[in-house]
């Protein structure tokens, strides 16, 4: 075999490589995406329910009234350490918490049937940047009733739901939601 | 001396391209294989959809359902009968099962749900199946909730009962 016929044959092995990388990346990609099916519950304007004046401790103690977020657009994600693709939304959060914190966004996480530990120890390990709740019946019936996780919930600045999620987010489609209720718009 | 170089080139030539083909066979479909072993594919026949099992429970010989998911959903909304063993994905959930699963005949129609989480990600129904197999139960279904309980269930308008 001659220089050349290796430099052909080393450049075919690396475009049958590639493709194949190629291919399993997509077919990966589409499972995921598969896997990763969501629903979104959009309510009209006249079904908007508010959120009560609620009022309960975090992880650390911290007493938190849903008064205190009046005027602010609140998210309010229903999760759980021990689900999956809950888990996966957590830095997403903490980066929408981060970017519109100064605007008026508030998240709060209410966190259902996790080991105390456990989810003390989630919350280190990911050092999140908003309040984390233990949450109980009633705070999920308050919201109309939590049946699945993940479940998001988009309050406006006038305490009543705008949207809610079913199942793992859309976060570019959340975002937007996010964006026109901090500035003013109804949807 | 050169026919020692142009082996050494050619041998080095044929290994490289044998571990690049072993790296891509290996590498890229490992995702994929590793759902093909999912003992509770979409569509198995394993799965009992909704409507389905809807319609079972209106029958006089309807299967037990155990509830193998978090208390707190059970509470808010469950399956008209449903007995709630707990999580299964957790050593209490599981114990509850074994337990009940030896007050069972063996060949009763069983049906198991939980619907807590997106079907790909429940880390309860899985367990649950496998460890009513391992007991040797040979009637025993799966209600296929793909995103979950509410979604699947309670929106499309099937009975529901509350309370723990």
């Amino acid at each position: 075999m001659n220089r050349r016929a290796e430099i052909r044959n080393l450049l075919i092995a690396l475009a049958v490589l590639c493709l194949v990388f190629g291919v399993g990346l997509i077919v990966r990609q589409r499972g995921h995406r598969d896997s990763a099916r969501f629903s979104r519950d959009s309510l009209s304007n006249d079904s908007l329910r508010t959120v009560p004046d609620l009022s309960f401790s975090d992880l650390n103690g911290r007493a938190i009234h849903m008064a205190d977020y009046k005027n602010k657009v609140v998210l309010v994600s229903f999760w759980a350490a021990w689900c999956v693709p809950c888990a996966e939304e957590v830095p997403q959060f903490m980066a929408l918490q981060k970017k519109y914190q100064g605007q008026g966004l508030q998240v709060i996480g209410f966190s259902v049937d996790d080991d105390a530990q456990e989810l003390q120890s989630f919350y280190r390990k990911y050092q999140m940047n908003y309040p984390v709740v233990p949450s109980d019946l009633k705070l999920a019936e308050a919201f109309g009733g939590v049946l699945g996780l993940p479940t998001t919930f988009v309050i406006g600045r006038d305490s009543r739901i705008h949207a809610k999620h079913n199942g793992a987010t859309d976060f570019s489609e959340l975002e937007q939601e996010v964006v026109a209720l901090l500035e003013g718009e109804q949807n | 001396m050169h026919i020692q170089l142009a082996l050494c080139r050619s041998f080095i030539f044929r290994v490289s391209l044998f571990t690049m083909l072993v790296v891509a066979v290996g590498f890229a479909p490992a995702q994929d294989l590793a759902k093909q072993e999912d003992p509770l594919p979409p569509g198995s026949s394993q799965l009992i959809q909704p409507e389905e099992l809807a319609q079972a429970l209106k029958r006089a010989q309807r299967p037990v359902v155990l509830y193998v998911g978090p208390k707190s959903i059970y509470a808010q909304a469950h399956i008209p009968g449903a007995e709630n063993v707990g999580p299964a994905g957790r050593p209490e959930g599981m114990e509850k099962l074994r337990a009940r699963a030896t007050s069972l005949g063996k060949e009763s129609p069983v049906v198991i749900y939980c619907g807590c989480c997106p079907w790909d990600h429940c880390p309860n129904i899985r367990p649950a199946y496998a460890e009513l197999k391992k007991a040797g139960f040979t009637n025993v279904r799966v209600l296929y909730l793909e995103n979950s309980f509410g979604v699947n269930w309670k929106d499309k308008g099937l009975p529901v009962a509350a309370g723990e």
